[in-house]
């Protein structure tokens, strides 16, 4: 299958300047696939947010190469065409909201892209419909909810119509509920629509739907395989700062006391079946 | 405490002057409120009245908020009627005097007129500020500044405009925050109120810095999230709603014209 992102031998460091400063981000080597769904983890400060901004050219790199679709984010015509194949959201839902009614904060993506009228107004109900917001399309964007005010977010990334969207903790300031719209709304985007996704995230069940798992630590990759592989190996899931989920803990305790269960797995109903397949031998 | 503070005043409803074109109603407003400073006598004054009420029926606002609008301006108006009437003290029809205080027919209906004028003023702003969102307004100022991209001020005005938007949003979104500073801070034992002066501006450091620190913060945020969303100023942007003047802005415009020129000649006004 073909990469969409493609990223060799990459470095940055904030202040490039002086050479004894560590790098945020660190010989990083990375080609994500179209169509995937990938997670990136790692504790506070691992370089995932400096990543993230290297892969449409908010930041260049120090050293090495990033390039989206062929396009190399340093070449600086290339930099509109890049980030209009990949979107961006992040955290805050509330500083990345530019307008005061919600419909036209969807359209100044494709405003800036210069589209005719009638094309904005096509794309904008129709991102508005993907993310179930159409009811809210004239309210002012203050009086949303987290996870409405995300989807709004999400909405204005889609009006660009991209084929990847990349998505930097966006949960890390919602309530339960809202962490959840979000979530499914990323998860049937890449399902339904087949737009590759990379989620940042500290919650490591939002992992439960990846295709791949990255694990990140001092600017460099540690762990990167499929979401089983990367649980099973506990050790190095606590060697990169991160809480083991609580699901994984449970079985690799068992684990430990000799039970045969393997500990990869992320949401409780799964290491529920899991269990009782070490107990029992069968089937839940 | 501060929440209660919002901007504009939309009022949500759907009349004849919720649709008119806001460069329309914008440009209305400008020359009646022109034609309100004009007017030389009670004739004139009158056609004015009549035409800032029915403005005031036709937008299906309840008059009792175009009535709170007045009352917090009522201070000035009772201000600017005393001082008419003891100021104008020709005439001869005194009505009332005592000690230095002489009050004329002519200085009760001059400060009559004055009064007047100014609750027009203020009444046919609010109809505008009812029936006009905030958004609606800054388009409406973008548009009608656009004639001034020939002197190469386009960007300008783009800037300008994009400026007020952003404003817009965020009001709303820094009055929250400033909320949640002063509660923080008086959770820490911080004393807003009492004091003079000095100690009160003191006081308020504390909340001005964080909220500094947190505004900028937040531009910087914003500028990451409008690059990401291919912002590069005025220049190849298109927009998605255009505003296109339909036969509602062209009848109440002929309607305003004739009423002005029945000022004029009522008014003597040349
Ligand atoms: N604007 C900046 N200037 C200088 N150093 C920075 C800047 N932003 C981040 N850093 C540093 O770069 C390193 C990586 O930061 P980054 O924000 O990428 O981490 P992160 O994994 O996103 O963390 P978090 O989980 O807190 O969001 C950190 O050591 C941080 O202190
Ligand atoms: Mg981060």
């Amino acid at each position: 299958m073909q990469n969409i992102i493609e990223i060799n031998n990459l470095t940055f460091q904030y202040d490039g300047d002086s050479p004894n400063s560590s790098a945020a981000v660190e010989g990083i080597n990375l080609q994500i696939e179209k169509g995937s769904f990938t997670v990136i983890l790692g504790h506070n400060g691992s370089g995932k947010s400096t990543l993230a901004k290297l892969l449409n050219g908010l930041l260049l790199p120090t050293e090495g190469s990033v390039s989206v679709d062929g396009l190399l984010t340093t070449d600086e015509k290339n930099i509109f065409e890049i980030r209009r194949k990949l979107g961006m959201v992040f955290q805050n839902p509330d500083n990345q909201i530019v307008c005061t009614v919600v419909e036209e904060d969807v359209a100044f993506g494709p405003e800036n892209l210069g589209l005719e009228p009638s094309e904005i107004r096509k794309r904008v109900d129709s991102a508005l419909e993907t993310v179930d917001m159409t009811e809210y399309r004239f309210a002012a964007p203050d009086r949303l909810s987290g996870g409405q005010k995300q989807r709004v977010a999400l909405a204005g990334i889609l009006a660009m119509e991209p084929e990847c969207i990349v998505l930097d903790e966006p949960t890390a300031m919602l309530d339960p509920k809202g962490r959840k719209e979000v979530i499914e709304t990323i998860t049937r985007l890449n399902k339904e629509k087949g737009i590759t996704v990379i989620l940042i995230t500290h919650f490591m069940e939002e992992a439960e739907n990846a295709d791949r798992v990255i694990v990140m630590d001092s600017g460099k990759i540690t762990a990167d395989g499929s979401l089983f592989d990367v649980f099973s190996n506990t050790g190095l899931i606590v060697n990169a700062g991160l809480a083991l989920p609580q699901s994984v803990e449970l079985l690799s305790v068992l684990k430990q006391k000799g039970f045969n269960v393997k500990p990869g797995y992320i949401s409780p109903k799964a290491a529920a079946k899991e269990i009782y397949r070490a107990l029992k031998g069968g089937t839940l | 405490m501060l929440s209660s503070f919002t901007l504009g005043q939309y009022y949500n409803t759907t009349s004849v002057i919720h649709r008119l074109d806001p460069r329309f109603k914008l440009l209305q407003l400008i020359f009646i409120i022109a034609f309100i400073f004009v007017c030389k006598n009670f004739f004139a004054l009158f056609l004015m009245c009549a035409l800032v009420l029915i403005a005031m029926l036709l937008s299906k606002v309840p008059f009792r908020m175009y009535l709170r609008n007045l009352k917090v301006i009522l201070p000035i108006v009772v201000f600017t009627a005393i001082l008419n009437m003891l100021y104008v003290n020709q005439g001869e029809v005194v009505l009332f005097s005592w000690w230095i205080i002489t009050v004329t027919l002519d200085g009760v209906l001059k400060a009559a007129f004055m009064v007047i004028r100014i609750l027009l003023l203020i009444l046919i702003s609010a109809v505008l500020t009812y029936t006009t969102t905030p958004t609606e307004l800054t388009d409406a100022i973008e548009s009608l500044l656009k004639p001034l991209k020939f002197l190469g001020l386009g960007e300008l005005v783009h800037t300008l405009a994009m400026m007020m938007t952003i404003s817009l949003r965020f009001i709303p979104t820094l009055t929250d925050e400033t909320d949640k500073i002063i509660s923080a801070q008086k959770a820490r034992g911080a004393d807003l109120e009492s004091g003079n002066i000095l100690s009160k501006i003191k006081a308020l450091l504390p909340i001005l810095i964080p909220l500094l620190f947190s505004a900028i913060r937040r531009a910087d945020d914003l500028a990451d999230a409008m690059d990401c969303r291919c912002y590069s100023g005025g220049k190849g942007r298109t927009r998605m709603k255009k505003l296109v003047p339909g036969a509602k802005d062209y009848i109440t415009t002929t309607i305003l014209i004739v009423v002005f020129a029945a000022v004029i000649v009522v008014g003597k006004v040349f």
